[in-house]
């Protein structure tokens, strides 16, 4: 909301600044985002008379005039101006004078001739106006008198971002009331006389929706000058509030709008059919509204019609062919209160609101309907002309006010504060609240223009607001002070964070909602969770894995030519469920370019999957995770694989399909993995074993079997027959080559022997390793490399 | 005698001249070994009269003391010197970058994330988590706004089909731990959150941080307080000046705007209040015995803050050469 401070401080003016008055606004939760000067600064321009007009001898496009400035005496002024003429007022600036950029006026001579001053344009006063040359001012504008006094140019124009529960500070009346209480001075409303009838036409009302309309005040006002122009006092406040002039009787509805918060409608008499209804709307009807939109009714939105059709859809706007135009000689008033649960969400519901809607559906006074109509047809019978009749009311249901109780007790309590009563009493009466004392505090009655107070909080808020937040203490808390659980069966959040950035990895944060292709290409999801409002076609649907995310995340890096490119995401997942939605947690990685970034002491290779199998074993750590080959719409069919733990499938690694290598326009495939986030959280509690204090005896085994076999299923093998003696089977070398035969491979293994008690015998090693080979040998063919 | 200091005196000489310890010991050999000269000399002690026999044996003693001297010295001299000479061939170029991996690093929304929640846990506030896709219910019914409610206006909320919604802020994940924990509670609650707005200064998904103590007696002092230390700490600066400015939320009252003075006036960097009457009896928490406060603050704004970063965007946008500084 956009006001004038002066036009506030007609009604109230405490002894304030600008700024200290903007300060006071916000800190009261009526937040000032902008100040703005109604003009730039400028001194010693008047209002003049333009006495005589000449040609400037030796310039065809300047003329000189003599004006009337007040001074005593007749200026002599050289002008360029097209449009200077005899017997006009123009601002005038007089010798000594500093215009907008700090312009001084000194006496010259133009061309030759004396020139005493200068004649002023609305532009270079900073003053808008659309006149080509002077600003041209009334004929009745007073020669001598300041322009910045005459236009009210010390002024600003304050913008307030009002919170939808203060819809009583939406007008100059509610705004000047809290200023008063907030700083205890006196409020001098404007002076409302009722206007008394010259005729005795009405139209009948009448409210068939009660429990929408609660009052619906209308009067006709005959034969008036719709086209008088609206005053310049008047245009200025709507300007400065940033609405436009339009005309007369529209500026009057505007202009109570803005003083009062009442919003009202006038409607062309001669265009309404018969008596006036405020009722819900028939399927089928329609209205074109003032903004030329053809709306078709709902039963839902409530009308005023007159007795063939709608004419103003109640509270939000008005019909095109029912308005007040300059034409129209007879009007009708509407100065109504519609309940803000019946026009809450209909602007957005059709797309469009005003200025009215806004303040409906936030709450109007609705006590101040016959005053909002009386002062109106004031300004309309002196703006324009005409008579007034009476004028007809109808009632439906008014909101009720119940009392609010609130304890002082517990208003210290919630605001830590120690108060006594009568200082809470005190606020209450500055914010004109009445209330009635009780055993624990007060019984207040909520005002008619506040629908924000119905509970004891509402008030608590009242009191702090009033007291000043800045005034509350805000001493360390006192609380009973608990440790908090630190289940050694769950890593922390950072540090596995920690432990992915420390293997090289970057951590990004991309977009939850993706191209639906991306789930289709990495997730083959072909009924991902749709968006019904997505931002752009490539953001509507929500990702059921992070792999997208991290493929586009290197696209974008090739792009900015990252020679090499690791990155992780750890972020929620979605996919439909039974039950409406699965929403794990994942933790992806992706690794693409060389194993190491390039450097001197090693060979640049590029990472493969071995690398970032290591990286997924040291994430799961120490849990034993098995990999399975297997197949995933994201990956290389022969290089990926499946990861298990405890026979529970917990997530996915392999080379990215050459596919999607391609069709992402990639140089080469990064290598992808992605785990269920809470498995990678568990952690195991320790619990320790016994150590052996015999020395652990080595026995390598160097096995050849054919290319297909698995080294996962000789483990698994080796595990299945191994003694307890034997404390590990790993491998640690593969080779093909001289020596091994085409289509085979030889791998080698150690073979770790230790007993808790005494140290091994060969002849007991021997036993161990014969069955180890016996196993391998039966179930994968292997034979001893010799 | 001359003999002796004359064969000490050549022995001496030799012993100096060598410079490897294979000559070393073949000089010791030509004077200490069987028959070396100095040990000749002892070999002739017999022969010499009773009475000079004592003296002779120990000048020659002492002079087999020298040589052994010299000799520990000198052999002393050549190890030292060859193992300088080792070392000085070994010498590395110790300017020579280290070899072997990189480190990576974390998200500045992340560090911003842990560094608060390090704060509040210091604090014995916990860290809680929920859904992103949420229901009517947690994300509006249960703080208090209602449907129509002209607040949800101030909020472009996402729908998935069904009509569930991606949480507009991280506040449901306060009303799912109240209905599941009872009081005391303290919690910080982090996430990503979403609205239909994306421009310079607005992503459609960002990042919130929600705060909640409820207790007996929690009041708005402690409010401004908890709040009121936690910017210092953030920003770490003891005179940071703090407001709290009246506002309105559907979901506290009262409520304020958290403001802190910067370098170009005041600067709002979240929402606080205490929790609203309504919404602790819609998650069975009575109102009257327990009370409490809220906060709302925007992680990637207190991460632009705290780092320098000037636009929002860059956050989301995972260049590695801006996301690599924080490293």
């Amino acid at each position: 909301m956009q006001f004038s401070e002066q036009w506030l401080r007609s009604w109230v003016n405490p002894s304030l600044n600008t700024d200290e008055l903007s300060y006071l606004l916000t800190m009261a939760g009526l937040e000032v985002e902008e100040v703005n000067a109604a003009a730039p600064a400028f001194s010693g321009v008047v209002i003049a008379e333009v006495k005589e007009v000449v040609k400037h001898e030796n310039a065809d496009r300047l003329r000189v005039t003599k004006v009337d400035a007040g001074t005593g005496e007749l200026i002599q002024i050289v002008c360029g101006a097209p449009n200077v003429a005899v017997g006009l007022k123009v601002p005038c600036a007089l010798p000594g004078a500093v215009l907008p950029g700090d312009f001084k006026i000194k006496p010259t001579k133009m061309r030759g001739v004396e020139s005493g001053g200068m004649l002023c344009s609305g532009k270079e006063l900073g003053v808008p106006d659309d006149a080509d040359g002077l600003l041209l001012l009334p004929a009745d504008a007073p020669v001598g008198t300041s322009i910045r006094d005459y236009l009210s140019l010390d002024d600003s124009l304050f913008t307030l971002k009002i919170t939808p529960n203060r819809a009583d500070c939406l007008s100059i009346k509610g705004l000047a009331r809290e200023v008063a209480a907030l700083t205890d001075s006196a409020l001098q409303p404007v002076a409302i006389a009722p206007v008394v009838p010259a005729h005795d036409q009405t139209l009948p009302v009448r409210i068939d929706a009660p429990q929408g309309c609660g009052r619906y005040i209308g009067r006709v006002v005959k034969g008036v000058n719709a086209a008088a122009p609206t005053p310049d006092w008047m245009k200025r406040r709507l300007e400065r509030s940033g609405l436009r002039s339009i005309s007369a009787i529209v500026d009057v509805t505007n202009y109570i709008l803005l003083e009062l918060g009442q919003p009202m409608h006038a409607f062309d008499l001669a265009k309404l059919d018969g008596a006036i209804t405020v009722r819900m709307a028939r399927a089928g009807e329609k209205l074109v509204c003032l903004n030329e939109q053809e709306v078709a009714l709902g039963d839902h939105l409530m009308v005023i019609a007159d007795d063939s059709k709608p004419v103003a859809i109640a509270g939000i706007m008005g019909g095109l062919g029912s308005g007040v135009t300059t034409a129209s000689q007879d009007v009708f008033l509407e100065s109504a209160f519609f309940a803000p649960e019946m026009i809450a969400g209909k602007a957005r519901e059709l797309g469009f609101g005003s200025d009215s809607s806004y303040r409906f559906e936030r709450g109007v006074d609705f006590q101040q309907q016959r005053d909002a109509i009386e002062r109106a047809t004031a300004l309309i019978v002196e703006i324009c002309g005409g008579e007034a009749g009476p004028l007809t009311e109808a009632q439906g249901q008014l909101p009720q006010r119940q009392a609010v109780a609130v304890r002082s007790a517990r208003v210290n309590k919630v605001l830590g504060l120690d108060l006594v009563p009568d200082a809470i009493a005190a606020i209450f009466s500055r914010l004109g609240l009445d209330y009635d004392n009780t055993a624990e505090g007060f019984a207040v009655a909520p005002p008619a223009f506040r629908f924000d107070i119905e509970i004891e909080e509402d008030l608590i808020e009242e009191v702090a607001r009033v007291y000043g937040y800045d005034a509350i203490p805000s001493d360390a808390p006192r609380s009973r002070m608990k440790m908090l659980p630190l289940p050694e069966t769950r890593r922390p959040r950072e540090l596995i964070r920690q432990q992915l950035a420390a293997r090289d990895y970057q951590e990004v944060v991309s977009y939850a909602f993706v191209d639906e292709r991306w789930e289709r290409d990495f997730a083959g999801n072909a009924d991902p969770v749709r968006l019904i409002n997505p931002i752009a076609a490539q953001m509507s649907v929500m990702r059921s894995t992070l792999l997208g995310g991290l493929v586009d995340v290197l696209v974008g890096n090739v792009n900015r030519k990252q020679p090499r490119v690791r990155v992780f995401e750890v972020a929620r997942t979605f996919r439909k469920s039974a039950e409406g939605f699965d929403q794990p947690e994942k933790i992806a990685g992706l690794a693409w370019g060389s194993r190491l970034p390039e450097q001197w002491g090693a060979k640049t290779e590029r990472v493969d999957f071995f690398d970032v199998k290591a990286d997924v074993e040291a994430l799961l750590h120490p849990q034993p995770a098995e990999f399975r080959k297997a197949a995933h719409p994201a990956c290389h069919p022969g290089r990926c694989a499946e990861i298990f733990l405890a026979g529970q499938l917990v997530g996915v690694i392999g080379e990215l399909h050459p596919q999607w290598v391609q069709q992402y326009d990639l140089p080469s495939a990064p290598v992808v993995f992605e785990l269920e986030y809470a498995v990678v959280e568990a952690q195991r509690h320790v619990k320790a074993a016994p150590v052996s204090k015999f020395q652990p005896v080595r026995r390598d085994l160097a096995l050849v079997v054919d290319e297909q076999v698995e080294v996962g299923a000789m483990l698994a093998s080796f595990r299945q027959v191994a003694a307890e003696i034997v404390s590990e089977v790993a491998l640690f070398d593969v080779y093909r080559g001289k020596g091994v035969p085409e289509g085979k491979k030889s791998l080698a293994f150690r073979v770790l022997l230790q007993d808790q008690a005494k140290t091994l015998t060969d002849a007991e090693v021997e036993v161990v390793v014969s069955s180890l080979l016996e196993a391998v040998s039966t179930n994968h063919g292997a034979t001893l490399r010799l | 005698m001359n003999n002796v200091d004359t064969i000490l005196e050549s022995g001496l000489s030799a012993l100096d001249a060598v410079q490897d310890l294979v000559e070393l010991e073949q000089v010791k050999a030509r004077y200490l070994g069987k028959s070396g000269e100095l040990t000749e000399l002892l070999k002739q002690l017999g022969k010499l009269p009773a009475d000079d026999r004592k003296a002779a044996g120990a000048a020659i003693n002492a002079a087999k003391q020298s040589f052994e001297a010299r000799h520990n010295e000198r052999r002393d001299l050549i190890n030292a010197d060859k193992l300088a000479r080792q070392l000085a061939a070994e010498s590395l170029d110790v300017t020579l970058p280290g070899r072997g991996s990189a480190v990576g690093g974390l998200h500045p929304v992340t560090l911003t994330l842990e560094r608060i929640a390090t704060l509040f846990r210091s604090l014995g506030f916990e860290v809680a988590d929920g859904p992103e896709i949420e229901t009517d219910f947690h994300n509006f019914q249960a703080l208090n706004i209602p449907e129509n409610h002209p607040a949800r206006a101030m909020q472009d909320t996402f729908y998935v089909e069904g009509g569930d919604v991606l949480r507009t802020h991280t506040s449901p994940i306060q009303v799912r731990y109240m209905l599941n924990n009872e009081p005391p509670i303290k919690i910080v609650a982090p996430g990503r959150v979403y609205r239909v707005d994306s421009d310079a200064t607005h992503s459609p998904m960002f990042h919130q941080m929600e705060g909640l103590w409820v207790d007996q007696d929690v009041s708005f002092a402690d409010l401004k307080a908890t709040v009121t230390d936690f910017l210092r700490r953030f920003f770490e600066r003891d005179d940071l000046q703090v407001r709290f400015r009246p506002s309105f939320f559907p979901f506290t009252e009262p409520s304020a705007e958290i403001d802190v003075l910067g370098e170009r006036g005041w600067l709002e960097v979240g929402g606080c209040g205490m929790v609203h009457p309504n919404v602790l009896k819609n998650v069975n928490i009575d109102p009257e015995k327990y009370t409490g406060f809220a906060f709302g603050i925007g992680l990637d704004r207190f991460a632009m803050l705290r780092y320098g970063v000037n636009d929002l965007r860059l956050f989301f946008e995972n260049d590695l050469n801006f996301l690599k500084q924080f490293n």
